[in-house]
């Protein structure tokens, strides 16, 4: 009897099991810049309590699919929905800067691979920390210390230096405060972009640990961009293979890295491997 | 019989009254009946070149130029007092170019110019309190992109000038800010009130006058109308606290609870005088009969506005 | 309806650099019951692990089907959506190794409760349970608080199996767990398998020495040499 091999690659059913609605759902997400195609037709979904890797070379659009998530920039064309009550009908892409800004501050938790991006480096951690809560108006000082203490400790900080800026801290303490910053309001969706990149192989780990700790404690829907497959390894659910703007592969995390349908994506395991 | 044609023609003028020509007047009119319609907006204005300096003024004077009448009575100070040149300078300038009379009685003036302090009698509502400002941006020290900036107040998204005061208090343990200190106004746009001291920014609160700040080099106005909430930015739980000179006695008067200048003697003490030096005229000259208005605060150095002024407490 | 049925199962690697198709195996067919034991056996390369892998998904099936029935309803683990087959692993579908992961400054307890927290246990309730598991398959109890990353190859393997034992799974597909074990371990191990098997868990293994497990053994898929026979031959064979 022959066989039509990998006929199956490109047949999955669509989930039936899982029967909630994904958390964050995008579709044909394009970004322009110039005459560049930095993103096309790029789509995903993302459960509570999942993890999903976005993995890629640098070029590849992956950063950029992460600040559209965060509402950073506008898109070409594209369609993002949080299944959060009161925002299930609306394109989040259609919302005035203002709306944005609340959806951004109240649902979404970012860290980014540095620490300038995320962080005021000459203002105390804790400071970094309570601005989240100053933008929606707390306006108690005892209550932002202490909201301050409760994320920095939930992010494994050391509370005797909380009043330190970033800027004397090391680069595992720095995310760590990038990470307390991204949950203080307790968000549904938190983008990681590289992480633990730049850190020692031991730091990275221990930061990895508590964005595990953390996934599991909250049921966050977390997107992860990584060009480290061990990274990727340890923390995703899933995982979507980026190249030149577009999606070559997604699957089950240990199915992409062990048994990678796409050339591309073959390429770039083998090489990292 | 032939008329000449000097005969005809208008007296010659070297400058228009009060020195700024009719359409310049009339601009400034208008983007101050916007400042005042909008409380605590800065509106942008064409600064016009004056005979003296951007820096020295040059804000206050355009709008005082534009409200000047001949029947005005102008009071100018310069932190305080009457008699410095450059309070002398504008004062002479603003009468010479209207005819209008001078006063140093703050309860006298119906425009009163001032840099950096607002007096200690209480304003009445047919006064205009015109100050000088040299930076109006209240969020410049935490968004120097003056387009970010607009945004923050087009989104009342005054959080990081919060932040500021977390980080005076978690490494101060008090607000640290002397002058200029941030103010809300109306509940809507944060201000930054020229750099009159602490002791001043709640004067600004429900006060019976108008409140004019306009600042010459950066081209920008606005204002407090008279009767308008005017709330320095504080945590609920740490309230804003005036300059504490408890104790400072004004070695002409004796006088209590004013704000002071303090003048440091050669043995490394201080000796203290009343910064308003036309209320310490009046003081002086109150055995012949010259009338004291009320004060904003009293001789015990209670606020005028019960409750407004809240007990220090300490952070943790 | 069987637990677990499996048909025209077959795996072929295609690795583009080579521009080569790379068989494994074909056409498997086998149904598993709850409570069964099922060994994969066959001589090296025949895909054992492969068969396990495909199963588990973490290879691709490349046809055929395997139609399990899941809490929720059947479904066909060769083609459900990545997100069922990650809340199968989850709730319903285990995968014993020889290997642990450790992770730096992560406690053999917390590894072993971890998959309870997954699944929504309090730590209240996970972490006696994991002490039990650690005493079952013997690792000393002043290592239990200490970091795995420090551990011997065998300490390590034994928090493995407590780890992968833990969590109540419907089917567990062991890939060789008894490999580097001593006596005394795969004791346990066995042991605690049977205990499994009586609960009515169906499993499928790979075993270097399965005569340590032939007592629960229900049956066996065999597969012959892939590479050295056409396709249409490699079948597999179920004992009962």
């Amino acid at each position: 009897m022959p066989v039509i091999l990998n006929h199956l690659s490109n047949l999955i059913d669509a989930p039936r099991l899982v029967t909630q609605t994904p958390l964050l759902r995008a579709s044909g997400l394009k970004k322009q810049y110039g005459r560049i195609t930095a993103v096309d037709d790029v789509s995903l979904e993302v459960y509570s309590g999942e993890v999903l890797g976005i993995v890629g070379e640098s070029g590849s659009g992956k950063s950029t699919v992460l600040r559209l998530l965060n509402l950073e920039e506008n898109v070409e064309a594209g369609d993002y929905r949080l299944n959060i009550s009161g925002l299930e009908a609306i394109n989040l892409f259609t919302l005035a800067r203002f709306q944005r800004r609340e959806v951004q501050t109240h649902h979404i938790g970012i860290v980014y691979q540095n620490p300038h991006l995320g962080l005021r480096m000459r203002y105390t951690s804790s400071g970094n920390v309570a601005e989240r809560l100053l933008i929606t108006g707390e306006r108690r000082f005892a209550t932002l210390r202490e909201a301050a203490r409760v994320s920095l400790a939930a992010s494994e900080f050391p509370l005797n230096r909380m009043d330190d800026p970033p800027r004397v801290l090391s680069g595992g303490m720095q995310q760590r405060v990038q990470l307390a910053k991204a949950i203080a309001l307790e968000p549904k969706v938190l983008l990681l972009d590289e992480p633990t990149t730049g850190l020692d192989v031991s730091v990275q780990a221990l930061v990895l640990d508590t964005l595990k700790r953390l996934q599991r404690e909250r049921h966050l829907a977390i997107v992860i961009v990584s060009h480290d497959l061990g990274v990727i390894r340890t923390l995703a659910d899933r995982v979507m293979v980026m190249r030149h703007g577009r999606v070559v592969e997604t699957g089950l995390t240990d199915q992409v890295l062990e048994d990678p349908q796409d050339a591309y994506t073959q390429q770039l395991v083998h090489a990292k491997l | 019989m032939t008329t000449s044609l000097a005969a005809l023609a208008a007296p010659r003028e070297d400058y228009s009254y009060a020195f700024l020509d009719a359409y310049a007047k009339r601009e400034l009119r208008r983007r101050t009946l916007k400042a005042i319609a909008i409380p605590g907006y800065q509106v942008p204005y064409a600064s016009r070149e004056l005979p003296i300096a951007r820096g020295w003024g040059t804000g206050g004077l355009q709008v005082t130029l534009s409200l000047v009448g001949p029947e005005s009575v102008i009071k100018v100070i310069d932190q305080g007092a009457d008699d410095s040149v450059n309070a002398a300078n504008l004062r002479r300038f603003i009468t010479r170019m209207s005819g209008a009379a001078t006063t140093t009685d703050a309860l006298q003036a119906t425009i009163i110019q001032s840099r950096h302090r607002i007096p200690e009698e209480v304003l009445q509502e047919n006064q205009a309190l015109v100050l000088q400002v040299p930076d109006p941006e209240p969020l410049r020290a935490v968004q120097s992109d003056s387009s970010k900036a607009h945004e923050m107040h087009a989104d009342a998204d005054y959080g990081q000038m919060w932040l500021v005061l977390y980080e005076q208090l978690v490494r101060y343990k008090q607000y640290i800010q002397g002058a200029s200190y941030p103010s809300l106004v109306n509940g809507r746009y944060v201000i930054s009130p020229s750099p009159i001291p602490r002791w001043d920014t709640p004067k600004l609160h429900q006060s019976p006058h108008l409140t004019l700040l306009s600042a010459g080099r950066e081209k920008r106005l606005y204002a407090v109308p008279p009767y308008t909430d005017v709330r320095p930015l504080e945590f609920e739980d740490i309230p804003f606290q005036v300059e504490d000179q408890r104790g400072w006695i004004c070695q002409h008067t004796g006088a209590q609870n004013k704000f002071m200048n303090e003048i440091p003697l050669a043995d490394g003490t201080a000796a203290y005088e009343l910064s308003d030096t036309g209320y310490m005229e009046k003081l002086s000259a109150e055995a012949n009969g010259s009338t004291r208005g009320a004060t904003y605060y009293d001789d015990e150095g209670n606020f005028y506005h019960a409750g407004y002024l809240k007990p220090p407490v300490q952070p943790d | 309806m069987p637990l677990l049925q499996v048909t025209g199962f077959t795996k072929s690697f295609h690795v583009d650099h080579l521009q080569r198709e790379i068989a494994v195996f074909a056409d498997i067919e086998f149904t598993l019951e709850p409570g069964q034991f099922l060994l994969v056996s066959g001589p090296n390369g025949t895909g054992k692990s492969t068969l396990l892998r495909c199963l588990y998904r973490t290879y691709r099936p490349s046809a055929g089907s395997a139609l399990y029935e899941s809490r929720h309803g059947t479904i066909d683990l060769a083609r459900a959506a990545d997100v069922d087959i990650a809340l199968l692993r989850r709730k319903e579908i285990g995968f014993v190794t020889q290997f642990l992961r450790p992770r730096p400054r992560v406690s053999a307890l917390e590894l072993v409760a971890e998959p309870l927290l997954g699944a929504g246990n309090s730590l209240a309730d996970a972490e006696p349970q994991a002490r039990d598991m650690l005493a079952t398959f013997g690792l000393k109890p002043e290592l239990w608080s200490a970091y795995p990353t420090m551990f011997s190859g065998g300490e390590q393997q034994r928090v493995n199996l407590a780890r992968a034992l833990i969590y109540p799974r419907r089917v567990l597909l062991l890939d060789e767990p008894t490999a580097s074990l001593d006596v005394k371990a795969r004791a346990s191990l066995t042991g605690r398998l049977a205990e499994l098997k009586q609960q009515g868990v169906a499993m499928i293994g790979v075993f270097h020495y399965p005569q340590e497990i032939q007592h629960l053994l229900d049956g066996e898929i065999y597969l012959k040499n892939a590479t050295a026979l056409p396709e249409s031959e490699m079948v597999e064979h179920v004992v009962e």
